[in-house]
């Protein structure tokens, strides 16, 4: 065999036992390398109930209700599937809205309501011009009447 | 012209003393090309792209970040590409051009973090978060960042070329690693709004600007490059006779000017 090719195989060799490795450890830390818990994962108990965690979803339509003091705030997050009740006190971030992607931080407390210690919003891939979004928004409201 | 002989040609650019010219009369016409694009990208992203219906004017940071990002993963694919020939092949040329592409990846990697910082804080209200994405872009910075200073603690060439050559094939698991972490996992980073396997997400005019940024940043890595690439072959080959020829051209080409 020539020198080049042993060295090749060598080089080849040692990437793929590595890659190999790699995908090893990975699929271990599976778990460790998740972000945020969907609220399905939470009521199947697959989240550490006892520590702090983070729950994403979307935050549901019409669920934002805002306390007298203006700082506590509760609203609930779903993946619609499942819907998990959360309470928090401190400011939101701008892109926090209804309708809209969340993860919060905090502990799932007895009474069932999730007491979050900190809000962050998660922004989806899509980009889009005002007017663009206006006409999606007209669009699914005419499905919607239509559909009744 | 039997294949082999054309095969033989293109290899003649992995010669030092072929490519030092070669590398020289190339490098101002990409650095050209890298002004016209960023100038035209910077353009169409800043005046031309419309406003992002949720996130507002705060999105803009993209027609920089994303280049940015792209950049420094496939800069990194490609350095490992050039310290595997370099293994292979025992070229002098290839760990030249793995080490000469290193710096200007860790730039890009470090504009990608530092920009996706600034966008943070406004739209998620964290300049930082330990998800998978930012977590193994991080350690692709650590990963260019050992690579150099690997590469330059070692005296002998021969031994750093192939200390380093080792970091840069280890590291490049990271990059597939960086890529598909949004879907393999729940990060809060979005996912790619532009893929090959599906059409982009988002409005005309803004990809325009995005892409044209991206090959902004091609071309002033390939200018960039080049020009680090020449000093780097003049003082592995100082030995020479090239070399030494070429620097007594230059020094009686001063001495007449003078």
């Amino acid at each position: 065999m020539k020198p080049r090719s042993k060295r090749l195989m060598l080089v080849g060799g040692g990437v793929a036992l590595l890659v190999a490795a790699i995908a090893l450890v990975l699929s271990a830390f599976q778990q460790n390398l998740v972000f945020f818990h969907t609220p399905t994962e939470v009521a199947e108990g697959k989240a550490p109930l006892g520590k702090t965690f983070r729950v994403g979803g979307m935050v549901e339509d019409g669920s934002i209700r805002r306390a007298g003091d203006g700082l506590t705030v509760s609203f609930a997050i779903t993946d619609t599937a499942k819907v998990i009740p959360v309470s928090y006190k401190g400011t939101l971030p701008d892109l926090f809205k209804e309708g809209k992607g969340a993860v919060v931080q905090g502990r799932l407390e007895a009474d069932g309501v999730f007491h979050a210690t900190e809000v962050l919003a998660k922004h989806d891939e899509n980009y889009m011009p005002p007017e663009a979004a206006h006409a999606v928004e007209q669009a699914s409201k005419a499905a919607e009447t239509l559909s009744q | 012209m039997t294949p082999s002989d054309r095969g033989r040609s293109l290899f003649r650019f992995a010669a030092p003393q072929v490519f030092y010219p070669l590398a020289g009369r190339l490098a101002p016409w990409f650095a050209a090309l890298a002004a016209v694009l960023t100038l035209a990208g910077l353009w169409l992203g800043f005046f031309v792209a419309p406003t992002d219906a949720t996130q507002g004017e705060v999105y803009r940071v993209i027609f920089i970040h994303v280049p940015a990002a792209w950049m420094s993963m496939f800069i990194y694919l490609i350095m490992a590409f050039w310290a595997a020939v370099g293994l292979v092949m025992n070229t002098r040329l290839s760990f030249i051009m793995s080490q000469a592409l290193a710096p200007t990846g860790a730039m890009f990697c470090f504009v990608a973090l530092w920009t996706g910082a600034l966008w943070g804080k406004p739209t998620w209200g964290a300049y930082w978060v330990w998800d998978a994405r930012l977590t193994s872009q991080l350690l692709l910075l650590f990963l260019y960042l050992g690579f150099i200073a690997l590469t330059r603690a070692i005296e002998d060439p021969r031994r750093a070329d192939r200390a380093g050559a080792i970091i840069a094939l280890v590291g490049a698991v990271n990059v597939p690693i960086i890529y598909f972490s949004v879907q393999w996992w729940n990060t809060l980073h979005q996912g790619a709004s532009v893929s090959l396997t599906k059409a982009p997400s988002m409005a005309t005019t803004m990809l325009a600007g995005m892409l044209v940024m991206a090959l902004a940043a091609w071309a002033y890595t390939i200018a960039v490059v080049l020009w680090r690439v020449r000093p780097m072959i003049l003082e592995r080959e100082r030995h020479t006779e090239w070399v030494g020829a070429l620097l007594d051209q230059e020094s009686t080409e001063r001495g007449g000017r003078a």
